[in-house]
């Protein structure tokens, strides 16, 4: 009885033991398909070496670059900078922007990259894990410890 | 300590013992939680307003999570074990579990369309919690698929083991690759980035749902033990 006991509990172990290579493999495999969008110097490294082709739809995520949010000459079209702190590349809108949608925001546009142009058919803010009551966040302006969002990478 | 809670009648007389506990703490935690969350908290520097989503919506994603390590865990020992509590916790936490990662996923959805600007997205995060939620379901449909109750309570409980992959990939997705979700707020390496106004309702609310998971599966497991015994003195009149 206690030998049935230990095997099954040693079948159970290697089990999730294979599986979790098995999924660490899967998903090492199939990183490029998972992140959710490119930083703008991959973007502009994979264009460069033809990785990814103008007629690809893709998203670029980054922080929108500060003074660089303007409106093309129809009024309807919002040009902007995304910027990894390394590399920026411009970006195209038309139609409504989210609420965080602001300088210094993180942003994630999907559309297609084309004479370095990303034209967007869609733009998603994307807001840091902090969180915090106005006033707190005024102090720490005031006070010069005011960390601005980092991207990663 | 397995033996020992493996006679229901051991566990029926601990459980009715941390039944009415579980219901004064849910009540009590999830009540003060709701009156911080609601008015007493202050709005986000970014967010503001709706930041209040995050009261109900985190702790729910905890506990789509929590309960899941709770089902594999369990399932595992009926499984090695033949632990007939143990399977009865498993079958009862499934449903229980499935209702708060559904809880997560609308209540995500719901933050997600004034935040983001969008119900849904394929990111790393969102589609991890969707495929917790599929095993959930998954195993509640194999656990009653067959005739034999036994077959299906194992092969429901290999499914389960399996499934516990996922749990630290939704833990961790946030960090392996980018996702338009955010990394985490509260579990993490130096402190929780939530401030202190802010984590107490958070807090609160986190130890209400915990409660109400076990109070819940208290009234769950008694249920189906009791359901055990109908069926088995029904098959002793049939026999006669």
């Amino acid at each position: 009885m206690m030998k049935r006991k230990h095997r099954r509990l040693s079948f159970v172990a290697l089990g999730i033991l294979v599986l979790a290579a098995a999924a660490a493999l899967i998903l090492t495999a199939f990183e490029d398909n998972i992140v959710f969008f490119h930083s703008p110097t991959e973007i502009v490294e994979k264009f460069a070496k033809h990785e990814l082709r103008p007629e690809q739809r893709l998203r670029i995520g980054g922080l929108v670059e500060e003074g660089s949010v303007s409106k093309t000459a129809d009024g309807a079209t919002t040009r902007f900078k995304v910027t990894d702190l390394n590399k920026s590349v411009v970006v195209e809108f038309r139609g409504l922007l989210p609420d965080l949608f602001r300088e210094g925001q993180g942003i994630v546009a999907e559309g297609h990259y084309n004479n370095a142009i990303f034209t967007a058919r869609e733009v998603l803010a994307k807001h840091d894990e902090t969180y915090m009551p106005p006033e707190v966040a005024e102090a720490l302006k005031k006070s010069g410890q005011w960390k601005p969002a980092e991207k990663k990478k | 300590m397995f033996n020992y809670f493996a006679n229901p009648t051991r566990y029926l007389r601990l459980i009715s013992k941390l039944q009415p506990i579980a219901m004064v703490v849910t009540i009590l935690t999830i009540g003060a939680g709701l009156y911080y969350a609601l008015f007493k908290s202050p709005p986000d520097y970014q967010q503001s307003e709706t930041v209040r989503m995050m009261y109900v919506h985190v702790p729910a994603a905890w506990m789509a999570m929590f309960c899941y390590v709770g089902l594999a865990c369990s399932s595992a020992v009926a499984l090695i074990w033949r632990h007939m509590v143990a399977d009865i916790v498993a079958k009862s936490t499934a449903p229980i579990g499935a209702c708060f990662t559904f809880l997560a996923l609308a209540t995500g959805s719901l933050w997600g369309k004034p935040m983001w600007g969008t119900w849904w997205v394929w990111d790393a995060r969102l589609t991890s919690v969707l495929i917790l939620f599929f095993l959930y379901l998954g195993y509640m449909v194999l656990y009653n698929a067959f005739d034999e109750p036994t077959r299906g309570a194992r092969a429901a409980a290999i499914l389960s083991i399996v499934g516990v992959i996922n749990v630290p990939i939704i833990k961790f997705s946030v960090d392996w690759w980018n996702t338009l979700h955010q990394p985490a707020s509260v579990v993490k390496m130096d402190g929780p980035a939530v401030h202190p106004s802010m984590l107490t309702p958070l807090l609160l609310m986190a130890v209400g749902y915990t409660a109400l998971y076990f109070w819940i599966l208290f009234i769950r497991t008694r249920a189906e033990l009791n359901a055990n015994k109908v069926r088995a003195l029904r098959i002793r009149q049939a026999e006669g």
